[in-house]
């Protein structure tokens, strides 16, 4: 089926690499983990086909990093950064994310309770989380009108609220915190005072 | 080997010693849509000692999920994966056809069990009070809604779609905008999800090209969501009329804009429409018309007709402040009409009480602190219905998205925890309760076939099943008969 094909493919691609016939450029994370277990079958096919086409077309984009084989050259260290997450009870948890992963799928990879009612399809805002620091804040990407539209929704929105499934890890974002919203608890955002709801 | 299965069978002895010893506590939750889901969901988390029975009246799980998310909607439906898990979980069963009022009365259910959740939401709908209301072809949005989701109470609804060319929506809350869309949007797109199959077919022969969405204030207050505002504006072959003048704001407006994150994109949205202007006519295009600052006065009646709607009597309103920066629309004595044969009232659900139950009549909920039933509505502390608790539409009334039944199921679980640490609900180590037995029990005497989750499971898969051979993620069964004939 499918993941074993990719699988296929994959050392495919990997034999290829190993031959120095291209080199590896580690902008995203190897698709087997990234859409695991969590994501809905209809979105995880149309990713892989997607996935799979880029091998194809492109094999310079293949990376083997997240997955559990062949770390190659050192990059390994480099491909997950630190988040730190602050539940709801103000309890801290550092984890380590994979560079490409989103913090919805982090947090649910180390059994954090953040919800995700919609898996990542952006038409929920139930993953709301707050990013504690305005310069980690301003490094994401500006949140898009979808995203923007889920986030008019979410509970106790702030200055600097984003939604899990679109904060992708990237190198620049290493030792990020984010707090889960809580109906008890307020947070303060380092260095941003957020208006009051 | 033999010291293995002394270990086993000595742990296997003590577990069931320690759970005869505490005796779990009894949870029953009413309702199994997103708000008694999510509440059994923190009741099992924050209780590990706890037993959760969640009832239903539909043999089918996830009420507004399956009955009122738009069909062309499918990620927001994703929400039921969590939720099969809820009901998977092996201290949690699910009893459909199982109905609080005639199955088994409330004050029965909190006789079985230690802790009674409502969360049976809002099954009616708010009525306007104005003359010719009850003309036909005049439905409520909820109606139709369920009409075109397959529940098997407005199977027979069947709204006359040929005889006119123009609808009216009052209303210009999400729930009209899913409305309007479902009748605008090219049928081709609709076939492909999982809307019933007798409200595609009505919609593919459907007449109507025109429909207005009217509201009683202006762009800065329209109820709606930008998601759902975006969508429709976005709509292939529909044509958005919004007069510019409408787009016009006070000082009172530009303050309420300020103040809101989500008015002022939806406002942006409106604005942005209304200076685009309607694109080019082209055939087959429909119209919608976006109606601000007009409330409803009567119905008119068709003399073709007779009985049947013929037009919507409007009267313009002007905006008024009411104090914090609120403004309420007030008639201006100017009166217009629309002409249309089709009319859906989309201006809010209502909770229906049950016997015994305490209910605000006014604000039709059940009145509540925190998700635990007061006797009244005096706000007075000391008149707490013991073990009884509210959440969802019931307890805050109908508003909100998905995503909102889980704060308010935090509150209300947290409530709960609350009153059993504080002996405000007998400790089940000294209740006798009898839970989920004592429930069965009763509604094998009255002869209630209650549908248990993997009955829903069996629906689930013949409908998929039937989708499968149409193209549709799912085929509703959408009668009570069907839906029983295949959960058993």
């Amino acid at each position: 089926m499918l993941p074993s094909r990719l699988f296929r493919v994959g050392l495919g691609a990997l034999r290829s690499l190993s031959q120095g016939r291209c080199r590896p450029v580690c902008k995203t994370v190897a698709i087997p983990r990234l859409y695991g277990h969590y994501l809905q079958s209809r979105v995880q096919s149309h990713q892989i086909e997607l996935y799979e086409a880029s091998i194809f077309q492109k094999h310079h984009h293949f990376c083997t990093g997240g997955s559990s084989g062949e770390p190659s050259d050192g990059a390994q260290e480099k491909q997950s950064i630190s988040v730190t997450f602050v539940d709801k009870d103000g309890e801290e948890k550092q984890i380590k994310v994979p560079v490409g992963m989103s913090m919805l799928e982090a947090a649910h990879e180390h059994d954090i309770e953040l919800e995700g009612a919609c898996e990542g399809s952006l038409a929920c805002s139930t993953c709301h989380v707050i990013v504690m620091d305005v310069d980690y804040y301003n490094k994401l990407e500006d949140p898009t009108d979808e995203e923007n539209d889920m986030l008019d929704l979410a509970f106790g929105l702030t200055e600097t609220s984003r939604l899990g499934c679109q904060v992708i890890a990237s190198p620049e974002l290493d030792g990020m915190r984010l707090a889960i919203p809580s109906a008890t608890r307020n947070f303060a955002v380092d260095g941003y005072v957020p208006k009051p709801h | 080997m033999t010291a293995m299965a002394i270990f086993r069978s000595r742990t296997w002895l003590s577990r069931s010693f320690s759970s005869l010893s505490s005796h779990p506590l009894r949870v029953c939750v009413v309702g199994s849509g997103p708000a008694g889901m999510y509440t059994a969901e923190k009741m099992l988390k924050a209780h590990q000692g706890a037993e959760v029975d969640i009832i239903d009246r539909l043999p089918t799980p996830f009420g507004l999920v399956r009955s009122g998310v738009a069909p062309d909607h499918p990620e927001t439906k994703i929400v039921t994966n969590q939720f099969s898990r809820v009901a998977q979980n092996d201290r949690c069963s699910f009893f459909g056809n199982v109905t609080l009022g005639s199955s088994i009365s409330l004050s029965e259910l909190r006789n079985l069990y230690d802790v009674v959740v409502l969360a049976y939401g809002a099954e009616s709908d708010r009525a306007l009070g104005i003359p010719g209301e009850d003309l036909s072809g005049i439905y409520s949005a909820r109606e139709f809604v369920w009409w075109y989701n397959g529940h098997p109470d407005c199977r027979n609804l069947s709204p006359d779609l040929k005889n006119t060319d123009t609808a009216v929506i009052l209303g210009q809350g999400n729930v009209a905008l899913d409305v309007a869309r479902i009748l605008l949007r090219p049928t081709e797109e609709l076939a492909t999800t999982d809307i019933a199959c007798h409200a595609l077919a009505a919609l593919e022969q459907s007449s109507i090209r025109k429909v207005y969405l009217v509201g009683r204030r202006g762009p800065a207050q329209a109820a709606c969501t930008a998601k759902e505002l975006r969508e429709i504006l976005g709509t292939k072959k529909v044509q958005i009329h919004i007069k510019e003048e409408d787009l016009h704001k006070s000082p009172e407006d530009e303050e309420e804009l300020k103040n809101s994150r989500i008015r002022k994109r939806v406002y942006e949205l409106l604005s942005k429409a209304a200076t685009t202007g309607p694109s080019l006519p082209s055939s087959g295009q429909r119209e919608l018309h976006f109606v601000f600052f007009r409330k409803p006065d009567s119905f008119s009646e068709s003399a073709e007709y007779p009985g049947h709607v013929s037009g919507v009597h409007l009267e313009k309103t002007v905006l008024k402040g009411v104090g914090s920066g609120k403004q309420i629309a007030v008639g201006s004595g100017q009166f217009e009409d629309i002409e249309c044969g089709m009319v859906l009232k989309s201006v809010g659900y209502k909770s229906v009480p049950v016997p015994s139950l305490p209910f605000d009549h006014k604000n039709g909920v059940v009145p509540n602190a925190g998700g635990r039933v007061m006797s009244d509505t005096s706000g007075d502390p000391e008149l707490i219905e013991q073990g009884l608790y509210v959440c969802g539409w019931l307890k805050r009334g109908p508003t909100g998205i998905i995503g909102t039944n889980l704060h308010c199921a935090e509150e209300t679980v947290a409530s709960i925890s609350h009153d059993l640490e504080h002996g405000l609900i007998a400790s089940p180590s000294t209740s006798t309760k009898p839970g989920r037995e004592g429930l069965l029990q009763l509604l094998d005497d009255r002869n209630v076939r209650a549908v248990p989750f993997s009955g829903w499971e069996k629906i689930d898969c013949e409908e998929r099943k039937l989708g499968s051979l149409k193209g549709k993620p799912r085929v509703k069964l959408g009668s009570w008969e069907d839906l029983l004939k295949v959960a058993v």
